[in-house]
């Protein structure tokens, strides 16, 4: 797909998942909104996966380790056709297969089960590793949160990483600024990021983490090292009252509210 | 173990409670007259209920963000330098995410940290198995020097947090934010280890705690209805277990039934049956999360499915009593 298209298809996204949410009466939608570019640019644009082999022995490689934002992933998976679209009807309803984090024995695309943070960073450096030992070509990518990024495991595994020397895999890290209760700066503030990772013996590039312009060629990109991406979010992207407000990060519209969100996220269209 | 309340609750007043509430009010009335009194969580102040405290004592507030290993650690520091530290945070990421510190820095150890498990059992429903705490008393029981305690109720839950500060060591808080009517008296003093007598019966007891201690009663009404005359006992304390009522229970009525917002194994359930094999062997059925990571619903909902409505309660129970000798 192309810019405009991939711009097009986040926007579509956005609006399934703030119906998603609003019709379940829960959700994490400020990072769903934040996270939803990079969605879209991997699934549409980036990775090689096939929808109708999702355990293709060569596909890329993706984890979503701040699995709380499961819906945009969800609804990201269900329009590339790994699931019927109608399914995200269920989203949190009893017996789905879509809860609140995602199940890789479920749906299929999910390549693990993330929900605890600091998980999908070690898992990715696994399959990373996996790759360069039976030497098949698939490129892993792995997205974390920023407040995820405090635990303690991130850390080992990135010290891993470049022990082992991993130019097959890209992390890429969703600096929306907040995490569940505050901002970052006012919890345990871990900015700057890039000279952190850069000490660590990691390629590090920065971009603006809503700009598709910018999203794609950063994904594309290889690198000769381990490779992190501090992607620049707004916490609620795309929904003039949520965005860089801590409360949606797991609040439920209202109906005005949800009327205003639903237009504001049209109108783009 | 205390007289049977005479007239438990349960049926006067339906009206149910988040037992944080009455956690975070007693935390904040004891940091009041403690300046002892620290809170550590990690990035959980609005689901542990510590939005108040931290108004009222902000620099009391040790908020480490998303890293429970470190919270673990650092509450034993705490304790080490002389402050009364109070570790809060989701069941799940305390128990499951800081195990180790748990073992050697705070029961090994044997650090003065109240350790608060929010949230616990399936609580957080539709977020699923990562998110449920279904498998902390199995973990937690088998550590020295950790007293491990559910409350069935918001009076037990203060009662429990002051026993707490005033006790000289570590324990495991377990509680829930499933709404729970009132089953225990005003006034109520916790003791560790003590089961409470809600209600007398000689064919049969049942013995929960936490979330399920309001359904064995609803489901000891229900038996009566059928002639079977059920002893119901609240047992918070899962660890030092209330042996005395135990095999009381097992002699004076001859069976045993048990249920718990926990899996089967490893839990209230288990820890019952340890001491039934031992002292008093008599039939037991436990119930619970029957070993499965749980599909996608409610705490209520799931704890319907898994037989633990009041009227399965009192048909296992019914079906129990036939088994006797
Ligand atoms: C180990 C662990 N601790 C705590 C939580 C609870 N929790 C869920 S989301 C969240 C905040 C995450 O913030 P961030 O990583 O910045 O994600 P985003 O802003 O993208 O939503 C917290 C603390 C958890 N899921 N896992
Ligand atoms: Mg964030």
């Amino acid at each position: 797909m192309e810019i405009n298209e991939l711009e097009r298809m986040a926007r579509a996204i956005r609006r399934r998942d703030l119906e998603a949410v609003y019709a379940a009466g829960a959700g994490h939608i400020g990072g769903e909104m934040s996270v939803i570019d990079i969605l879209t640019a991997l699934y549409f644009r980036v990775l090689k996966v096939y929808p109708d082999q999702p355990k293709h022995p060569g596909r890329d490689r993706f984890v979503l380790s701040k699995g709380h934002t499961a819906c945009a992933l969800y609804v990201t998976l269900a329009k590339r056709g790994f699931l019927p679209e109608e399914e995200i009807a269920t989203f949190l309803a009893p017996h789905s297969r879509l809860n609140g984090h995602p199940n890789c024995n479920k749906v299929p695309g999910v390549e693990t089960n993330t929900g605890p943070l600091g998980h999908g960073l070690p898992v990715a450096i696994g399959m990373a590793k996996a790759a360069k030992l039976s030497g098949a070509g698939y490129h892993t990518y792995v997205v974390t949160g920023d407040g995820e990024m405090q635990e303690g495991s991130n850390w080992e595994a990135i010290m891993a990483a470049a022990q082992f020397g991993l130019d097959n895999l890209t992390l890429v890290i969703d600096h929306n600024r907040f995490q569940q209760g505050a901002s970052l700066a006012d919890t345990n503030g871990l900015a700057p990021l890039r000279p952190r990772l850069e000490a660590f013996g990691w390629e590090v590039a920065e971009i603006n983490g809503n700009a598709m312009a910018e999203v794609v060629p950063a994904l594309e990109h290889r690198a000769s090292r381990p490779y992190c991406i501090v992607a620049h979010t707004n916490k609620g992207h795309g929904i003039s009252f949520m965005q860089d407000r801590v409360d949606w990060h797991h609040k439920v519209p209202n109906k005005d509210q949800y009327e205003i969100a639903l237009a504001e996220l049209s109108e783009a269209l | 173990m205390n007289a049977p309340l005479s007239q438990p609750k349960l049926f006067a007043t339906p009206q149910l409670f988040d037992c944080r509430d009455a956690f975070a009010e007693t935390l904040e009335a004891l940091a009041a007259t403690d300046e002892t009194v620290v809170a550590v969580c990690n990035d959980s102040v609005g689901s542990s209920k510590l939005g108040g405290f931290k108004t009222k004592f902000p620099e009391r507030l040790v908020n480490v963000g998303i890293a429970e290993q470190n919270m673990v650690g650092v509450g034993a520091g705490l304790a080490n330098g002389g402050r009364l530290p109070f570790v809060c945070a989701a069941a799940c990421f305390l128990t499951g995410r800081a195990l180790e510190q748990i073992k050697a820095d705070i029961a090994y150890s044997n650090a003065n940290v109240k350790l608060v498990g929010i949230s616990s059992g399936m609580a957080y429903g539709e977020l699923g198995p990562t998110h449920h705490s279904i498998e902390d008393f199995a973990w937690t029981r088998v550590l020295p020097n950790l007293p491990v305690i559910a409350p069935a109720d918001r009076i037990e839950t203060a009662a429990a947090i002051r026993w707490a500060a005033s006790y000289a060591g570590p324990c495991f808080l377990r509680l829930s934010r499933v709404g729970v009517p009132d089953l225990l008296p005003e006034g109520h003093v916790f003791e560790l280890g003590k089961a409470n007598l809600l209600r007398e019966g000689g064919d049969v007891t049942l013995i929960a705690n936490g979330t399920l201690t309001h359904r064995i009663l609803t489901a000891a009404k229900l038996l009566a209805e059928r002639g079977i005359e059920a002893r119901v006992l609240n047992m918070a304390t899962v660890r030092p277990i209330d042996e005395t009522a135990i095999i009381a229970a097992a002699r004076e009525t001859g069976a045993i039934l048990t249920a718990e917002e926990h899996s089967i194994f490893g839990g209230l359930g288990s820890a019952v049956a340890e001491v039934v094999v031992d002292h008093a062997p008599v039939p037991m059925k436990r119930l619970g999360v029957p070993g499965v990571f749980a599909h996608t619903g409610s705490a209520e909902m799931l704890l319907d499915e898994y037989g633990m409505t009041p009227p399965a309660i009192a048909d296992a129970a019914a079906a129990l009593v036939q088994r006797k000798g």
